[in-house]
């Protein structure tokens, strides 16, 4: 028996605009920029809506309608769906209606896509919390299983996570923490017996999210049929195949024109003519199986690029600055009590943001020059550092004022 | 390979090109014989030098020439540049040789007549154009000069797609005939020392930021933008100091110009600087500025960076297409200027990532890189 998992992450930051050095200390707004399309939050939001999210939706409600037995999972980043509320709300009607068939999971994961944890276990907790009262509002579902930003585990994380009440979390199925072992099985927190770890197979994942139209690859193109004989031939050596990705793999990352929308609406019964093969939700797939083995992970781990840790947020000088000086302001943000310059500086958290100063492939012009809306990882660092500047500013001020007050 | 000029005679970036392309074909296994139209105390271990004529080089070179400013001397440089076609004949009836390179338009007549009289094919490099030149002021005769080398080309060779393109677009060259070979440096030669020789010391010790520009103070390089972004960094940061190093014909406007702005404490004008003076210049400032209005190649931000010095780039260069761990801007943009000027200035973490980057980029830059891929061209002719 081979149960399949699916699962896709969608998520939207708010990119900062180009933040400039004279305009620091006029308090003006950090997000988004009008007159420039690649940092438009708004803009993007819709253009992402119109060429994945609403299209992905509506084909996999289809899905759902056709094959009573298919099942999928999401998670949804807080500042996506906020985003959604205020610009695309036919998006999280989308969402309604696939929530309603009872047959798709909402997991859990930080309210910002922050890197958080790494920093300050309280804030990463408070942000959690803000998701699920989100969820909850929009959505109306509880989660009971833990996803968290670009799939970063360790044993600190499980510990935290598990006593968070959950009981189960996602993770990547890395060769690092793996080795001879199979990603197809459930297994469990080293340290956590009740929390169980489900395994992203990152071959079958990546053949859809990354290869499925690059022109260097010789199993092009891909049909549900050839995926299916794949995904077949672990029956028999594995009891669960988990195919996690980003959600926007489906139109945006893939476009329409690569195919991609055909190959999902076939990928479902081709799947299901193989008699053993059936569709699990995350938290079904805890319930089903047993953990064949318990998982120590001291060092962290990632989905990120193929070293699979965290030198996409976390390598160079800029981006230890950033993160540094960000989550020094933490205390001074969260007691000032202003509303908005706590959101302002938890909308800093968002990974995305020291993703877009990473050099590390920088020169070669990868995955990297293509997700960055900056023309270079310096100008991502530069308009940052402007912005949290100005942050700091304003909580000086504001500090300031309270002790005038209190003298008063 | 058939040049005008070549270091330590030389007045510009000409020079040092022909001496890096050169070397690097040599050391390669290429026979190179290194034609000057005149005789210099030069020499080289890697090629022979052969000169056309016995008589004294011109004594400054045609880079720092304005067209316009000295109608005598455009006479004195084309009588050079036609003598250099005749007396060439010398050395052919005796070199045996399979191809002509000739590098800018001063060689193209004498490369022309090398090809009549060998039946050989020629190569026309162009280091820069009358486009760049000119400042908006194109010299008619100098223009009919590089059309005429670069048709009668069976290959011309470009130091950027930026070059590349001005001569598809203002040349009537076909695209398929216009190749580009980047230009380069020598990685071994970039070697910091610890001992330096300008002031710039007790400048830095004294808290001092140093912002550097290199290049002759003529329009083609846009001193002018350099400083009056100086005066916005300025409002902001008084304690950084702006280094103008070259000679040119607008040094005395540049001296105006910073008075004007009245920010003559932060400006100093060293003059044209070499050899170690230039390097520790490059290796003590902060970051290196080339707000060039149009640059062919600039292989001056490719040195600094080699000493580990962030750079700003303009966007109208040939450099801009080869790195991207610098900052990149409009030369007419200031304000941008300013505030990439600022944010190396202020963020350790920024010039550190830059400087690190960009040294390992720019010593992947070499030479011995340009000559495979020139050599990768000449077996395609």
């Amino acid at each position: 028996m081979s149960s399949i998992c699916f699962y896709f992450q969608v998520h939207q930051p708010y990119r900062i605009k180009k933040f400039r050095h004279v305009n620091i200390g006029s308090g003006e707004d950090y997000f988004g920029e009008k007159d420039d399309q690649q940092l438009n939050n708004e803009w993007i939001l819709n253009k992402v809506a119109l060429k994945s999210y609403l299209p992905a939706n509506a084909l996999w409600l289809e899905l759902l309608n056709r094959h009573p037995k298919l099942k999928i999972s999401y998670s949804i980043s807080g500042i996506a769906l906020e985003q959604f509320i205020k610009y695309a709300p036919e998006v999280i009607k989308s969402f309604q209606k696939l929530v309603d068939t009872g047959r798709v999971e909402i997991l859990s994961e930080t309210y910002y896509h922050s890197l958080s944890f790494l920093y300050s276990r309280d804030e990463f907790v408070r942000q959690i919390e803000k998701h699920r009262n989100l969820i909850e509002t929009t959505l109306g579902i509880s989660p009971s299983i833990f996803r968290n930003t670009e799939l970063i585990y360790n044993n600190d994380i499980a510990h935290i996570v598990s006593r968070l009440g959950y009981s189960g979390m996602l993770m990547e199925g890395a060769d690092a923490v793996l080795g001879w072992r199979s990603p197809n099985f459930v297994y469990e927190a080293e340290h956590e017996k009740d929390l169980k770890l489900l395994l992203k197979n990152y071959k079958l994942s990546d053949d859809i999210a990354f290869r499925f139209s690059s022109p260097d690859w010789n199993e092009r193109p891909l049909t549900a049929e050839k995926f299916a004989q794949w995904l077949n031939q672990i029956n028999g050596n594995g009891e669960i195949v988990n195919l996690f990705m980003d959600y926007e793999t489906f139109g945006e990352h893939q476009w329409e024109s690569t195919g991609i929308f055909n190959f999902l609406n076939k990928l479902p019964e081709e799947l299901l003519k193989h008699p053993d093969n059936d569709f699990v939700t995350p938290s079904e797939a805890i319930e089903k199986y047993n953990a064949v083995g318990r998982l120590d992970v001291p060092d962290y781990v990632s989905w990120a690029d193929v070293d699979r840790d965290l030198s996409a947020w976390q390598e160079n000088a800029m981006q230890q600055d950033a993160l540094r000086a960000l989550f020094e302001l933490e205390g001074m943000a969260n007691e000032s009590n202003d509303k908005k310059i706590i959101e302002d500086w938890r909308k800093m958290t968002t990974s995305d943001h020291f993703y877009y100063m990473c050099t590390k492939w920088f020169s070669d012009g990868d995955v990297h020059a293509y997700f960055n809306p900056y023309e270079s990882p310096y100008d991502a660092y530069r308009y940052f550092m402007n912005a949290l500047t100005d942050l700091k500013l304003r909580l000086s001020s504001q500090t300031a004022h309270a002790q005038s007050a209190r003298i008063r | 390979m058939l040049g005008w000029e070549y270091p330590p005679f030389n007045s510009g970036g000409l020079g040092i090109a022909c001496q890096g392309l050169a070397t690097a074909l040599a050391k390669q296994g290429t026979e190179i014989i290194f034609v000057l139209p005149r005789r210099f105390p030069v020499a080289s271990k890697y090629f022979r030098f052969r000169f056309a004529s016995v008589g004294t080089p011109l004594k400054s070179g045609y880079t720092t020439w304005r067209g316009k400013s000295d109608p005598n001397y455009t006479g004195e440089l084309f009588r050079q540049v036609r003598q250099y076609a005749q007396t060439i004949t010398n050395i052919l009836e005796t070199e045996d040789f399979d191809l002509i390179h000739a590098h800018d338009w001063l060689t193209y007549p004498a490369g022309i007549r090398a090809k009549e009289f060998s039946g050989k094919k020629l190569v026309t490099h162009v280091h820069a154009t009358e486009f760049d030149r000119g400042g908006g002021h194109v010299n008619q005769m100098i223009y009919e000069e590089e059309k005429n080398g670069l048709q009668k080309a069976d290959q011309v060779m470009a130091v950027s797609n930026y070059t590349r393109q001005l001569v598809i677009k203002h040349y009537g060259v076909p695209e398929g005939k216009v190749r580009v070979l980047h230009n380069g440096i020598n990685p071994e030669e970039f070697i910091t020392t610890q001992t330096f020789s300008t002031g710039l010391n007790s400048l830095k010790k004294a808290g001092y930021k140093i912002v550097l520009f290199a290049g002759r103070l003529t329009l083609q390089k846009g001193p002018e933008y350099f400083l009056y972004a100086a005066k916005e960094v300025l409002r902001d940061s008084p304690k950084t100091i702006f280094v103008m190093a070259g000679d040119g014909e607008m040094l005395g406007q540049m001296m105006n110009l910073t008075a004007s702005l009245k920010m003559s404490n932060n400006v100093i004008f060293p003059g044209f600087l070499r050899g170690k003076e230039l390097s520790d210049a490059f290796a003590q400032s902060d970051l290196l500025v080339m707000p060039s209005v149009s640059e062919p190649f600039g292989i001056v931000p490719l040195e600094a960076m080699a000493y580990g010095t962030p750079v700003i780039v303009s966007k109208q260069s040939g450099v801009s297409e080869v790195v991207s761990h610098v900052f990149k801007v409009d030369f007419w943009d200031i304000d941008e200027m300013a505030e990439q000027i600022l944010s190396i200035l202020k963020y350790k973490a920024l010039k550190e990532t830059m400087s690190l980057n960009g040294k390992r980029q720019s010593l992947s830059c070499s030479w011995d890189k340009t000559a495979r891929q020139c050599l990768s061209y000449y077996q395609s002719l």
